[in-house]
């Protein structure tokens, strides 16, 4: 068998794997920065279904091209997420997480009960534009984009506010907009890899962005770490996989999933990539190293 | 028309009542929102109807049986997953996040363990006596959700007010860290707390279960979100808010439906959480609580 075959086997099996390997890095980012602002959303799955939805519409009923449909699954979150961000985001901690769960079930809600989106149904054929080169531009853009805020007045300010709000506030840090600005930025990002994912999955439906997607974007972050824009890629990819390497396991592979998030949040609270702690590995093991061979 | 959907309201807020009590409980006292709640309402149900079905219990015994199974899921949970944390004094979104890792592992073990589909009593478990007043039909499984719903929240209302253990609970509320030099043992109360919450989710699931007759892995989900809306409704960490809240939202549900649309029945809960959040977060009753930030 050729190398060129094997590919073409291995790619007809796996694609949609590949695919939502590389829209989950997305999505795992989304909520990267709405974190890195100290903020816990679980608004991004509802964000990304208004992302999919926006654009699924576009391409099917308007006929638009594809880039004016990725557009609009990006614009239109992040106008929806710059309003209820406004009273929303005065809550804190554990009650902007109620809040965004909330907003997460009534955008659900209003899904299942509109005429435009296939109401329970969901929408079928949206047209299989997506391709590869698509998602990996696309997360490359995000990557870049969120790198260059990291290291900006931008980024300084949301990690100011991440440790500590009152002392951001009195430093004259304006919490209210930074805070907003993540949540627009995060809702922005969602809503494309929501675009990106609809255009190769066929069908959506008010079901693909509850609360268990929410949780599993989640997942996807805290598992990864959130500390650097890496850690959410690596948790991502490897959350992503994991049901294809669990196949055997059946009914019991989701489980895992739950067990993972357990394990990660008691044992590995900063992620599993953690840089200060894989330097700080390295620096033993050196030592150790050395160590051994003065006694050579 | 009107008393027949009051009737039904008040059963089903009662048990929404039931469910967010627990809730509530923890967060009151342990500071922790449990996300795993509805997946040990869930469990709750499949412990009464395997000990009907297997060990032809009769109803109550089984009830019972299911809520001491329940408390001990709870007291492990709290055992191996809670109490690391608090250890470690992880903020307040760590917990949460834990315990939603629980709450998968748990509704998943479930329909790996008992399938997906939808399971039911055995028939004659379930008294189908009712009696009619008027244009009201009352059936005796709702008048023992009722019962047993009020029963036990004016048990755990009078043990939070009128007892020693009631003053300590509400002292570790306040701080837990004040309690523990005043000699409480505050550890051990936790234990106690995750228990009988997770007793009070399970007896909620049972009576659920009773009231529809369905129960599946993924009755715990719904059910939690109804929960988070009650306790945000009431006021986090307060029983009587808990109570009332629960009534509250079993009213708005079954009124919804009946007289404007069932496509909302879902979004009441969640239009109330995010009214009451941008109004007065702090609850009906609640003050705001935000121990560790």
């Amino acid at each position: 068998m050729s190398m060129m075959e094997w590919w073409d086997g291995f790619w007809a099996t796996y694609n949609t794997v590949i695919f939502s390997v590389g829209v989950n890095a997305m999505l795992a980012l989304s909520i990267y920065v709405t974190l890195s602002c100290g903020l816990l959303s679980l608004a991004n799955a509802a964000f990304m279904g208004i992302g999919a939805y926006a654009a699924s519409l576009i391409t099917m009923q308007a006929g638009l091209p594809f880039p004016v449909a990725l557009a609009a699954g990006g614009i239109l979150p992040a106008l929806v997420a710059l309003v209820i961000g406004i009273p929303t985001l005065r809550l804190s901690g554990v009650y902007l997480a109620m809040a965004t769960l909330g907003f997460g079930e009534v955008v659900r809600v209003v899904v299942l009960n509109m005429e435009i989106t296939g109401g329970p149904m969901g929408l079928n054929g949206v047209p299989p534009v997506t391709e590869w080169w698509h998602i990996v531009l696309l997360l490359g853009v995000t990557v870049y984009f969120l790198a260059r805020v990291r290291r900006s007045k931008i980024g300084r300010a949301f990690e100011a506010i991440k440790e500590d709000e009152v002392a951001a506030r009195l430093m004259g840090v304006n919490v209210a907009g930074y805070k907003l600005l993540a949540f627009v930025i995060g809702a922005a990002i969602a809503g494309v890899a929501g675009a990106l994912n609809a255009h190769y999955t066929f069908t959506i439906g008010p079901n693909n962005y509850g609360f268990e997607n929410a949780v599993d974007i989640l997942t996807m972050a805290v598992f990864g770490g959130t500390s650097n824009l890496i850690g959410p890629m690596i948790g991502s990819t490897i959350l992503s996989l994991l049901p294809e390497v669990l196949r055997h396991f059946k009914d019991f592979r989701l489980a895992a999933n739950g067990l993972i998030l357990i394990l990660v949040v008691l044992y590995l609270p900063k992620g599993i990539w953690d840089p200060r702690r894989i330097r700080a590995f390295m620096q033993r093991r050196n030592s150790n190293n050395s160590a051994s061979k003065k006694v050579n | 028309m009107l008393e027949q959907q009051l009737i039904n309201a008040l059963s089903l807020g009662s048990v929404y009542a039931l469910f967010a009590l627990g809730f509530t409980l923890v967060f009151g006292v342990l500071g922790v929102i449990n996300l795993s709640h509805g997946a040990i309402f869930m469990l709750g149900s499949y412990a009464a109807l395997l000990l009907v079905e297997k060990l032809a219990l009769p109803l109550w015994l089984a009830m019972l049986a299911a809520m001491v199974a329940t408390g001990l899921i709870g007291l492990i949970v709290d055992f191996l997953v809670l109490k690391p944390l608090r250890k470690r004094n992880a903020p307040h979104l760590i917990p949460m996040i834990a315990t939603i890792g629980v709450a998968i592992m748990l509704t998943n073990l479930a329909q790996g363990l008992f399938g997906a589909e939808n399971k039911r009593f055995p028939v004659g478990t379930i008294p189908e006596d009712s009696v009619t007043i008027g244009n009201m039909h009352v059936t005796a499984v709702q008048v023992g959700i009722v019962v047993i719903a009020f029963v036990l929240m004016i048990v755990l209302l009078a043990v939070m007010r009128r007892t020693q253990l009631g003053r300590a609970l509400r002292a570790i509320a306040e701080s837990p860290k004040a309690a523990y030099l005043l000699g409480i043992n505050v550890e051990g109360l936790f234990y106690l707390t995750s228990f009988a919450a997770a007793a009070l989710g399970g007896a909620a699931g049972v009576l659920v279960g009773l009231s529809f007759n369905a129960i599946s892995p993924f009755m715990g989900q719904p059910m939690l979100h109804k929960g988070i809306a009650v306790i945000i409704l009431g006021g986090m960490g307060d029983i009587r808010g808990a109570m009332i809240g629960g009534l509250f939202l079993g009213f708005a549900e079954v009124l919804t439906v009946a007289y404007i649309s069932s496509d909302f029945r879902d979004a009441v809960a969640f239009g109330l959480l995010f009214l009451i959040l941008l109004v007065k977060p702090s609850g009906m009753f609640g003050k705001v609580l935000e121990r560790k930030a």
